[in-house]
């Protein structure tokens, strides 16, 4: 029954919970003291790095070890290690729009030089060579062993963003929510928002993910009803 | 190591014989070095800060033009067969290659090195002090490079190589410009090793486990 019933729920839930962050994020809660209306972006950037950064690379990093290992080898997983890379793509770039639009009024700049800008940026770049290498290779076993083995180099990326900001002290503030203590550095309504704001953005990716998904299989069974139907023609033709 | 010592031994008897290391990639380099100096200006190529982050600009342009090289000799018709058929180790394999890779890019690194003491004007002294890392970082751009090499290895993928590899080179070409830069300058050397370091070991193994994934028919 949950089993059924939770993909259907996928998209409303999406749209209520992104709703909600909008009426908190955008009327409910005060502005900063420093920041002033600025700090609102904090309910849509940090949720969105971590799909584009921990969701998306940590569903696509699995996918493509289970491809890899030989017991569970399936096109199902290379197709959920390819439609999460596609997403995560779509969430670094708006990581990085966000990220430009509060750096333009904060630092003076729309790019800076900062080491966790920096390689977010390579991130994306290695995620469109991804998506050529994929595009590439026309024989899907090899298309998917080389997707694979590259998802898992590029995984390499993922924490080396997370410790920038405390290997390299530069422009880029370090952890906003949880101090070095552990302790929570935002409370009450502000704190809440932010959490909600985490799941809608969760939801939001597994819909997309789950939506791409279905759309490479039915164009897969298109290709394979498309090759069906050229042989059967052919065949036709030769008994005439 | 047997199948890796073979290996190495043939990618080596390969560039000796051909010569293309010789008279097409190391000019390249030089050229490419020349060009650098004049991006900067003839006035400001000498005594340069920028020197070091030049020297591996150049040096990553050499490890693309290599590692085609290292995949181009695998190509020919039935080699990967013929490799396949010997039941060679695939670990043993990308060692070998690596190992080649990383002989031919030393080879090259040291006449770039020489070439910017010549053109850039950067300290002999500074520059044999910051030689190991130059070694260490040159065998975690072989290893990464025969590793993004074989992900590229057939006709239609060739051209993607410098789009796949390098970002993965980026932070390799920060270590090792930090590092030169910490020994023209007595700067601490160590923390920028470090990273050239892990990177060699990350990329041996990542290369150790996967390699036969990719090589698989």
């Amino acid at each position: 029954m949950i089993k059924q019933l939770a993909p259907r729920l996928l998209g409303p839930l999406t749209l209520v919970t992104m709703a909600l962050t909008f009426w908190l994020g955008y009327f409910v809660t005060p502005p900063d003291r420093v920041q002033g209306q600025l700090a609102r972006l904090v309910y849509v950037h940090p949720a969105v790095a971590w799909v584009a950064l921990y969701l998306s690379f940590g569903t696509a990093t699995i996918a493509s070890a289970l491809y890899l290992w030989r017991r569970t080898r399936s096109m199902s997983a290379d197709r959920v290690a390819h439609a999460a890379m596609e997403v995560s793509l779509v969430f670094i770039a708006l990581t990085l729009a966000t990220g430009s639009i509060w750096g333009r009024p904060a630092w003076g700049v729309w790019w800076a030089w900062d080491a966790r800008l920096t390689s977010t940026a390579i991130l994306g770049v290695l995620v469109l060579g991804y998506l050529a290498l994929r595009r590439a290779n026309d024989d899907p076993e090899l298309r998917a062993r080389r997707g694979a083995v590259f998802t898992l180099l590029t995984a390499i990326n993922v924490p080396l963003i997370h410790f920038s900001v405390q290997w390299w002290k530069t422009l880029h503030q370090g952890a906003t929510v949880f101090g070095a203590s552990r302790s929570l550095k935002i409370h009450g309504l502000m704190a809440w928002t932010l959490l909600i704001s985490f799941v809608a953005f969760s939801l939001a990716y597994a819909w997309l993910v789950r939506a791409r998904y279905r759309l490479e299989l039915a164009r897969e069974r298109a290709t394979n009803v498309s090759l069906e139907r050229a042989l059967a023609d052919r065949r036709a033709e030769g008994g005439r | 190591m047997r199948t890796a010592v073979l290996v190495a031994a043939k990618d080596l008897r390969i560039e000796l014989r051909s010569r293309v290391l010789l008279w097409q990639v190391v000019p390249f380099g030089a050229m490419a070095l020349v060009l650098a100096g004049l991006a900067l200006g003839p006035a400001r190529a000498g005594h340069s800060d920028a020197a070091p982050g030049l020297y591996y600009l150049v040096v990553v342009l050499v490890v693309l033009l290599m590692v085609n090289r290292s995949q181009g000799v695998e190509s020919t018709p039935g080699t990967r067969a013929s490799i396949a058929t010997l039941g060679l180790d695939p670990a043993g394999v990308f060692l070998g290659k690596t190992l080649a890779l990383w002989v031919e890019l030393c080879a090259s690194g040291v006449v770039l090195l020489a070439g910017s003491v010549l053109l850039l004007h950067i300290s002999l002294r500074g520059s044999l002090v910051a030689l190991p890392s130059v070694v260490v970082t040159l065998g975690a751009l072989a290893a990464a490079g025969t590793l993004y090499g074989a992900l590229t290895s057939s006709a239609n993928t060739a051209t993607l190589l410098p789009v796949l590899a390098l970002p993965a080179f980026a932070p390799l070409l920060i270590a090792g410009e930090r590092s030169f830069y910490a020994a023209l300058h007595a700067g601490p050397l160590l923390e920028w090793w470090v990273i050239s370091v892990v990177a060699l070991v990350a990329y041996g193994a990542a290369g150790i486990l996967l390699y036969g994934v990719l090589e698989e028919s």
